[in-house]
């Protein structure tokens, strides 16, 4: 993401400019794409399969817990449902970018909205905010440019991952925590001051639910429930 | 290159549940409107599920008896340090592995 705002003449606006400004995303895509092949090749996938895996469902924080799923054989219904509720927040990103793209084709839109992440709403949502003019060309070259960094990184970790026979010496199985310990604070980095304690007390209730339900209940059921039981005490406390 | 068909059966249904956010919007954007309530629960979901996970990963289930992975736990420290420290996702995933290796390695 460029720092500064210039005026940007309508020409200049093309699929090679989306392209540049994905750049400064890519170290995090291949890093993250690389940790999520091998996570993968380390839950039994196979390189096809983590390829395929990267190619359909394009979400690093899901294909990491679907990766976590397979691996303690939890039934198919609760990978999809978790997989649903993990991502359901993209109707967020792409309620916030989609106004901006109206004016073109529905078949467009839904190519824009298959390829939004994280990391290409932020990209575009800046330039909204900053009213730099984006258009198609753009937002393809935004998207593609982050698509195909993605597979290859994935695929190249799975093959990382098959190379080393047992990775649990290594420590890489360890790599799937390690992502959503970063995932969490980074959630919390955003978050004003005020919002902060709340969101530490949130923690403390999903860790003591985490170990209660935990006795009771297959350990994926356990996830959902405290998750849904947080995000609840989240909404009753914050007035 | 082998693609287990259950595998296959399962990643599809992910992406189809994961496409149906993402473009719903795009379709539909001049109708949609959620209850501001749905959005702020959706909004501490990822904390709540993050936090979820990372205590998943160091409960052991042994029926309705659970035990601590001492081992995880102890990893996870640094690099929830490392997390805050450098807010980098990379940096902490690194950090992470080599904690777990180390400990791996010592006891």
């Amino acid at each position: 993401m460029s720092g500064q705002v210039k005026p940007i003449k309508e020409k200049d606006v093309t699929f090679i400019q989306g392209v540049k400004d994905c750049i400064p995303t890519l170290i995090g895509y291949i890093s993250i794409g690389i940790a999520a092949g091998v996570v993968g090749a380390s839950s039994n996938l196979s390189i096809a399969e983590v390829t395929i895996l990267s190619a359909l469902v394009y979400a690093g924080a899901s294909q990491f817990i679907i990766c976590a799923l397979l691996a303690s054989a939890s039934p198919i219904s609760a990978i999809i449902l978790t997989t649903f509720i993990v991502n359901f927040r993209h109707l967020l990103l792409s309620m916030t970018v989609a106004p901006t793209f109206t004016i073109y084709s529905s078949i467009k839109n839904i190519g824009f909205g298959i390829l939004l992440t994280d990391e290409t709403f932020g990209v575009a949502s800046t330039k909204i905010a900053n009213r730099q003019y984006i258009n198609d060309k753009w937002m393809n070259g935004l998207n593609v440019t982050a698509y195909v960094s993605w597979i290859i990184s994935c695929m190249l970790g799975a093959i990382f991952g098959k190379w080393i026979s047992n990775p649990e010496p290594f420590g890489l199985d360890f790599s799937l925590t390690a992502m959503f310990v970063a995932l969490l604070i980074l959630q919390l980095q955003h978050q004003k001051h005020s919002k902060l304690k709340l969101y530490l007390s949130l923690i403390v209730y999903v860790v003591l639910f985490m170990i209660i339900l935990s006795m009771l209940m297959p350990s994926y059921i356990a996830i959902l429930i405290s998750t849904i039981i947080g995000a609840t005490i989240g909404v009753i406390q914050d007035k | 290159m082998n693609v287990n068909l259950t595998i296959l059966f399962i990643i599809m249904g992910c992406a189809i549940v994961t496409i149906i956010p993402r473009i719903t919007p795009f379709i539909l954007i001049r109708n949609i409107k959620l209850p501001k309530i749905i959005i702020k629960w959706l909004s501490f979901i990822p904390v709540c599920i993050f936090t979820a996970l990372i205590v998943d990963s160091f409960i052991v289930q042994e029926g309705s008896i659970i035990s601590i992975d001492w081992f995880v736990l102890a990893a996870i420290l640094p690099t929830l340090i490392v997390a805050i420290w450098t807010k980098s996702l990379s940096l902490t995933v690194i950090v992470g592995i080599l904690s777990m290796a180390a400990i791996r390695l010592l006891f």
